[in-house]
């Protein structure tokens, strides 16, 4: 059991730290405070490669592994949350549905794209379906060589910016699950819009917003995977998600304790840096250690992944950790800030606000434990 | 035939000698009087002549030069070969180019074709008292360090040595000495190169290494606007502004006034370093200014500890109003 | 066309500190990098290969861990390296490294050299021409631009109150500033093809043709007598007062010293 990472991962955390520390923390707040969606920083990610790097050479993909694709996602997190989710919803999500269930002709058109110059997402989750995704009321319905497609989605990450989605709808109302299927809908085709931009808690500078389909016609090639097989396509690229979303709250968290490390050196009451006090000194020492256990958690889903067998467990175990962990150690860095740490110069209060949500999408932790308890209980 | 006399290469662009010129017989006049040798500078050009007494008047005791038609652009090769040339035929103990941009292509080419020691930007030459070899000091790992280096077995010990180091002597119009024109032909080979054009670089042309009062601004200035107290101030004072690099890769200010390590190294009377961190490649560049005045938000910024006074605050309260006092005393 | 990059790994100096007690370096946990104005090289010699294309290869002279620097230059677009290390290299000076470099390139052959201007640790700027003299090549230093026309090479040569613009026929070796342009980040995929697809080859002393007498230690004219950090200067006063009353201080401390 090897837990060093090998050097090919090394170099590469440290091409993603440099990146991040470059490119994407100058930006971080800003994004934030204008709820502004980073169009320059994705453009640069597409350039050196960092939108498709678990994905085949085949299809214009990096040919890493999921490990290099999480130290990506936690280097990025690490300075800005925003700029984590976009990449994870993009490649986990919908890269990952095509790449899973996508014909070579689909994969050589949507999943080339997505890994060279275009923003994708995933849409399942509708007003009426959020942890219960198999009542799905979008429809789409045969006609001809094309599907008609009508209905809405909701919370949709990437919405807007992205040119490929990922899209869920009933074919058949009456086989209940069995009756989903996916497709991919392009941005632009007629019948196909957008709802207003949500106002959210935080990760502010991501786009998420409604998606509407009225009468929206695409091609019947655009079919992914098997009528009927959608609901199992979701929840196995769900799967995936999950490891991408425990990396973002792994670097989340991370990005929490290095700022309160460097604060509490530098700020001095009674005479003495805080540094010196225990009770600092202990909430760093358990915020290091959750850090650190949902980390080798979140590289083990990882690793898990990359041999093919089943890991919807240790992606589970991995999320739930990683997203509590987030929760747990950017509110108490918050609170080692006192004051300071509301105030909105110091990022410590936008990490707080960003890490909620890693307990929510892509699977509730309420979710998460269905999956594990699943798993155990047999 | 042994080795013998101290030569200085005598830098001149478009029939005016550089500053460094001078300085190089300066400091080789001190190592000439330790070796009881005498002081030649070799000067390259064309229709150059005129040049060879200000040499002498600057301390040399003998001036060697070529004047040539294609040695009046600066090139590599034809220098080189010329260079060489004095070499073999008048064997020099030591040769001493300025660390200018010219000296720094030249010195390593001939270095390297008449197979000796080069040892560049050097900041502390002598003679060893014992076994008369030059003892050549530079900073090093980045200006973190110093070290003597020495080139025991090869010859002319050759050295490279920044504008601005060393000092030139007094001019002395009446001293006398010997001024020699050589008879040497460079000959076109693979390693000449055509130059097409020369572009006088745009904007005032500023040398901050001739200023007595300099006025360096760094990050903490916060932009090209910031610096225009910076240029009052250094009106002010009848001194010049200059910059950190940090500034200057900013694109704030232009790179002839970036001092440092790999911008220029400056000794004025007086140093203002505003909101500048003290960089350790900075430092290099100006800690041996006569009297360092430094301000900074930052109490703990590394400029304060070669500072002669440091002044922790707000440079755009301080500045307007340090401009305004001096005014008056002046 | 091939373009050999000289590359050197080098402590990253901007991040040394001295030991304020004892007035040492404190070279330990400072990272190694890949110099600066070698990077520029390699980017000046990528974007050669991107617009006209070219076979891009990157040469080190250093010890074993230098390839990792060779890997970066991989990961970046490099097409394959080679890594001269050897005990027999140790301790040279810039004659001795610039002739062992040379011999390399000289076998490994090539139309167009690019080297850093100077690297942040020795500051010498003298390897480059040193190469180029001894594979009797013309160099072209400082250069912030480069174009290739035919077989020449175009260079912009920044010298301190000019800019020149010289033609040279290839083969040729060109200094290069890092202001010359903004390196590329690596891509994941370019990491993974530099350790797991492309070649780097590690040479030794018997694998060039090299006399004894130009390598090393042995073959340097030059050697350190001594280092030693400089003597720090005594810090003078340092006041966080009030605008008033630091102006005060100042235009008082300047008569004082006689500069008013």
């Amino acid at each position: 059991m090897d837990f060093t990472l090998s050097k090919e991962q090394q170099m590469a955390r440290q091409l993603f730290r440099d990146f991040a520390v470059k490119e994407v923390e100058p930006l971080a707040r800003e994004i934030d405070e204008e709820h502004r969606f980073p169009d320059e920083t994705v453009e640069k990610m597409h350039k050196y490669g960092f939108m498709g790097i678990p994905f085949s050479k085949e299809y214009g993909g990096q040919g890493c592994d999921t490990l290099t694709y999480v130290l990506a996602v936690e280097e990025l997190s690490r300075v800005c949350g925003t700029t984590g989710v976009i990449v994870s919803a993009h490649t986990s999500l919908a890269a990952g549905a095509i790449d899973s269930k996508g014909t070579a002709e689909q994969k050589e058109k949507y999943l080339r794209a997505l890994n060279t110059d275009k923003l994708g997402a995933f849409a399942l989750t509708e007003p009426d379906a959020g942890t219960d995704a198999g009542s799905q009321r979008t429809t789409a319905v045969s006609d001809g060589d094309e599907y008609v497609l009508n209905g809405s989605k909701i919370f949709i990450t990437n919405a807007g910016p992205a040119d490929i989605y990922v899209v869920f709808a009933m074919t058949d109302a009456s086989q209940g699950t069995r009756g989903i299927s996916a497709f991919i809908v392009e941005k632009g085709r007629p019948g196909f819009d957008f709802g207003l931009a949500e106002k959210k808690m935080g990760i502010h500078g991501s786009s998420t917003r409604e998606l509407i389909f009225t009468d929206c016609r695409i091609p019947r090639e655009n079919l992914l995977g098997r009528e009927g097989k959608g609901f199992g396509l979701a929840m196995g690229t769900l799967d995936g998600g999950r490891i991408g979303i425990a990396a973002q709250a792994v670097g989340i968290a991370q990005g929490a304790l290095d700022k309160t490390i460097a604060y509490v050196k530098e700020r001095k009451q009674f005479g003495r840096a805080i540094s010196k006090f225990q009770n600092t000194q202990f909430q760093l020492a358990n915020m290091a250690t959750e850090i650190e256990s949902a980390r080798y958690l979140t590289y083990l889903a990882a690793e898990k992944k990359d041999t093919g067998e089943r890991y919807s467990y240790e992606a589970a175990m991995a999320k739930l950790k990683a997203s509590r962990t987030a929760n747990y150690v950017s509110s108490l860095a918050v609170q080692l800030h006192g004051g300071y740490g509301y105030i909105q110069d110091y990022d410590v209060e936008r990490m707080m606000r960003d890490a909620k949500i890693t307990e929510i999408y892509e699977g509730t932790s309420e979710v998460m434990q269905m999956v594990i308890s699943g798993s155990l209980l047999g | 035939m042994a080795y013998k006399g101290v030569f200085t290469f005598a830098e001149q662009i478009d029939g005016v000698l550089t500053n460094v010129s001078y300085e190089l017989i300066g400091k080789a006049r001190d190592l000439a009087k330790d070796l009881d040798e005498d002081v030649t500078a070799v000067l390259l050009g064309e229709k150059i002549s005129h040049l060879a007494p200000e040499l002498i008047a600057g301390g040399a005791d003998r001036v060697l030069y070529l004047d040539r038609a294609e040695l009046k652009v600066y090139r590599t090769e034809p220098y080189t070969q010329a260079m060489t040339y004095v070499i073999e035929e008048y064997k020099p103990e030591i040769l001493l180019i300025g660390a200018t941009a010219l000296g720094r292509d030249l010195g390593p080419r001939l270095a390297a074709r008449v197979h000796t020691g080069l040892t560049a930007d050097c900041t502390a030459l002598e003679i060893d008292p014992e076994n008369k070899e030059l003892r050549m000091t530079r900073p090093a790992f980045g200006g973190n360090l110093m070290a003597t280096i020495l080139c025991a077995d090869h010859r002319p010990q050759m050295a490279t040595v920044r504008p601005g180091v060393m000092v030139r002597e007094v001019a002395d119009p009446e001293r006398a000495g010997e001024i020699i024109q050589l008879d040497f032909k460079p000959e076109k080979n693979d390693c000449y190169v055509t130059v097409e054009e020369i572009a006088k670089k745009i904007g005032q042309h500023v040398d901050i290494t001739e200023a007595d009062v300099l006025v360096a601004g760094g990050r903490g200035v916060g932009g090209a606007e910031g610096f225009a107290i910076l240029q009052e101030l250094a009106d002010v004072l009848g001194g010049e502004m200059a910059a950190s690099r940090a500034v200057v890769d900013a694109g704030w200010q232009a790179k002839e006034r970036q001092v440092g390590q790999t911008g220029k190294t400056v000794r004025p009377g007086l140093y203002f370093a505003v909101g500048i961190s003290g960089a350790i490649q900075h430092l290099a560049g100006m800690e041996e200014a006569e009297y360092i005045v430094a301000i900074n938000k930052n109490p703990d910024a590394a400029i304060f500890s070669v500072a002669d006074v440091g002044i922790v605050g707000d440079l755009f309260e301080i500045v307007p109003k340090l401009i305004a006092a001096l005014k008056k005393e002046i | 066309m091939k373009i050999i990059v000289c590359i050197k790994q080098v402590p990253d100096t901007n991040e040394v500190r001295i030991n304020p007690e004892t007035g040492t370096l404190m070279r330990e946990g400072v990272p190694s990098i890949m110099n600066p104005d070698d990077k520029a090289a390699l980017e000046a010699a990528l974007r050669i290969k991107d617009a006209s294309g070219a076979r891009v290869i990157g040469l080190s002279m250093g010890p074993r861990q230098a390839e990792d620097v060779l890997r970066e230059a991989l990961a970046m677009g490099a097409d394959e390296c080679y890594l001269l290390t050897d005990r027999a290299f140790g301790g040279a000076d810039t004659w001795a490294t610039s002739s062992t470099l040379a011999a390399a390139i000289k076998q490994i052959g090539c139309d167009l050299v690019l080297t850093g201007r100077q690297a942040i640790d020795g500051d010498t700027a003298q390897v480059g021409p040193g190469i180029a003299e001894h594979l009797g090549m013309p160099n072209l230093s400082y250069a912030e631009d480069i174009r290739i026309d035919g077989s020449d090479v175009i260079v912009r040569q920044q010298y301190d109150d000019s800019i020149y613009t010289v033609r040279a026929a290839m083969p040729a070796l060109v200094t290069v500033l890092s202001e010359l342009n903004e390196p590329r980040y690596m891509t994941p995929g370019g990491i993974f093809d530099a350790y797991r697809e492309k070649e780097l080859t590690v040479w030794g002393r018997d694998d060039i043709e090299i006399e004894d007498e130009n390598i090393g230690l042995k073959g340097s004219p030059t050697r350190v007598a001594k280092s030693f950090p400089k003597s720090v200067k005594a810090p003078g006063m340092t006041i966080n007062e009030g605008a008033d009353e630091s102006v005060q201080f100042i235009v008082d401390k300047l008569k004082e010293k006689y500069i008013l």
